[in-house]
């Protein structure tokens, strides 16, 4: 393999910053010292590659993939897009996880105890890879909104859980993609822990009618952009050599 | 203007049920329960046989028992099973180098199986001290935090080391070390991470 580039460096200003009071979770776990600059090594350049033998035939269908008797209650959906590096290329063969509560907002989990009641077909676990050209899709119940414990009447808006590899250590990105129209969005901690609108408004996924399968389930669109890198592989000089 | 590019897609905490879809046999999903992350070698795999294991805590002294801890690391020969690593060493394509942990929801303990990895090269070639990378995501926590762990019986190497040299040498410094025990013929390694506080573990911005 040719040598390429270092990664391109992370843009802060676009990403959330570890301390959101309003966010109260982030008090006490977020650090306080500052973040060490490191230059990128092997270590960062390399991470881990999953392939299809990682996936079951069903990771892709959360509708099917934890029937007990019948299919789960709710809207059935289709989400799809590309997963894109910064200079626009598409991510082949990359790992996606994607996790959510049911129709009713509730999570399949032993710490979740909300009020709504567990669907026990629905498991709201997911997996999938995109394929040669970046692009990934699944399909799924919508999750519902729900109740959390932050501030005295706090509300999630439906929110989908993404967790994606990329080609290197450095690229691991986890974010929430949310659905275009939902009113509870700008009232959210969460969302607004992102510092800049437009990088909110990227999480938001938009409804796609030309997907839609008629009589059958909505579709709605998410691309996902990771770290980029530099093309050329000149690496600056290491003080001292 | 300056060239453009897309920008990157903003962190979003994992949320308290990340195990659903990273660990579904934590969260109680009747799942994937074969499969364990955190036994990042088999026993066939060369090297010497080691566990890591250790707390992470909050800036209260509390434990955070609802993380999960993701662990990068090169083979014994110091080779990272990955196509930009072309040094000229033995490759074993049965050991991926990657796993993850959760920290247990009572005791808060996390723990890997693993070997011990050799010493890959880094900036101008120097070598490195062995380490393992590791990036860690919970709950009120917005972007994943980098770290990562050396090992406390290769003193001489981590005295050279580019990256730990790059740290404020004391406490700062010994916060990345992992302490080696060993008893019952296991190796330990033990490392806790520290969130916030005064002995706040450093974490890296790569």
């Amino acid at each position: 393999m040719n040598a390429r580039g270092n990664w391109f460096i992370r843009d802060r200003g676009i990403q959330p910053p570890a301390d959101h009071p309003q966010y109260k979770s982030t008090v006490l776990r977020a650090p306080k010292k500052s973040l060490l600059s490191l230059q990128q090594t092997l270590s960062e350049k390399t991470g881990p590659v999953f392939g299809h033998s990682d996936l079951d035939p069903l990771d892709d269908d959360m509708i099917r993939n934890a029937v007990v008797d019948r299919e789960p209650i709710g809207e059935r959906t289709i989400v799809h897009g590309y997963v894109l590096d910064q200079n626009g290329r598409p991510v082949p063969h990359t790992l996606l996880e994607v996790w959510q509560a049911n129709a009713g907002g509730r999570y399949r989990h032993v710490n979740d105890n909300t009020i709504a009641e567990i669907d026990p077909n629905f498991s709201g676990f997911g997996r999938c890879m995109t394929d040669e050209n970046g692009y990934y899709s699944f399909r799924t119940i919508r999750p519902g909104p729900y109740p959390w414990r932050n501030s005295p009447n706090e509300w999630r808006p439906a929110h989908i859980h993404y967790s994606l590899f990329g080609e290197a250590f450095t690229t691991r990105l986890i974010t929430q993609m949310y659905f275009e129209g939902d009113p509870l969005i700008p009232f959210c901690p969460i969302v607004s822990s992102i510092p800049d609108e437009g990088a909110r408004q990227r999480l938001v996924a938009k409804l796609d009618l030309e997907e839609t399968i008629p009589m059958d389930a909505l579709a709605y669109r998410f691309d996902i952009v990771l770290r980029g890198r530099r093309s050329t592989p000149f690496e600056n000089r290491m003080e001292g050599n | 203007m300056p060239q453009e590019y897309l920008k990157e897609s903003a962190s979003q905490t994992a949320g308290p049920f990340l195990h659903i879809g990273m660990y579904p046999s934590a969260a109680g999903l009747p799942i994937r329960t074969q499969e364990k992350p955190n036994v990042v070698a088999s026993p066939s795999i060369e090297g010497e046989r080691i566990r890591i294991e250790g707390y992470i805590y909050d800036g209260g002294g509390n434990l955070v028992t609802d993380a999960q801890i993701e662990l990068w690391q090169a083979n014994s020969h110091g080779k990272y099973n990955h196509p930009e690593d072309n040094q000229d060493k033995p490759l074993n394509p049965d050991f991926k180098g990657w796993g993850r942990a959760v920290t247990d929801f009572e005791t808060g303990l996390y723990w890997f199986e693993t070997i011990k990895p050799g010493s890959v090269p880094g900036p101008g070639a120097q070598p490195m001290a062995p380490h393992v990378s590791l990036w860690i995501c919970a709950r009120g926590i917005n972007i994943g935090l980098h770290t990562r762990m050396y090992f406390s019986d290769e003193e001489q190497a981590n005295a050279g080391d580019p990256i730990l040299n790059a740290v404020e040498k004391g406490p700062r410094q010994q916060a990345l070390v992992g302490q080696r025990s060993s008893g019952d013929g296991l190796v330990t390694y033990r490392f806790n991470i520290y969130l916030q506080g005064e002995n706040e573990t450093p974490f890296f911005d790569i």
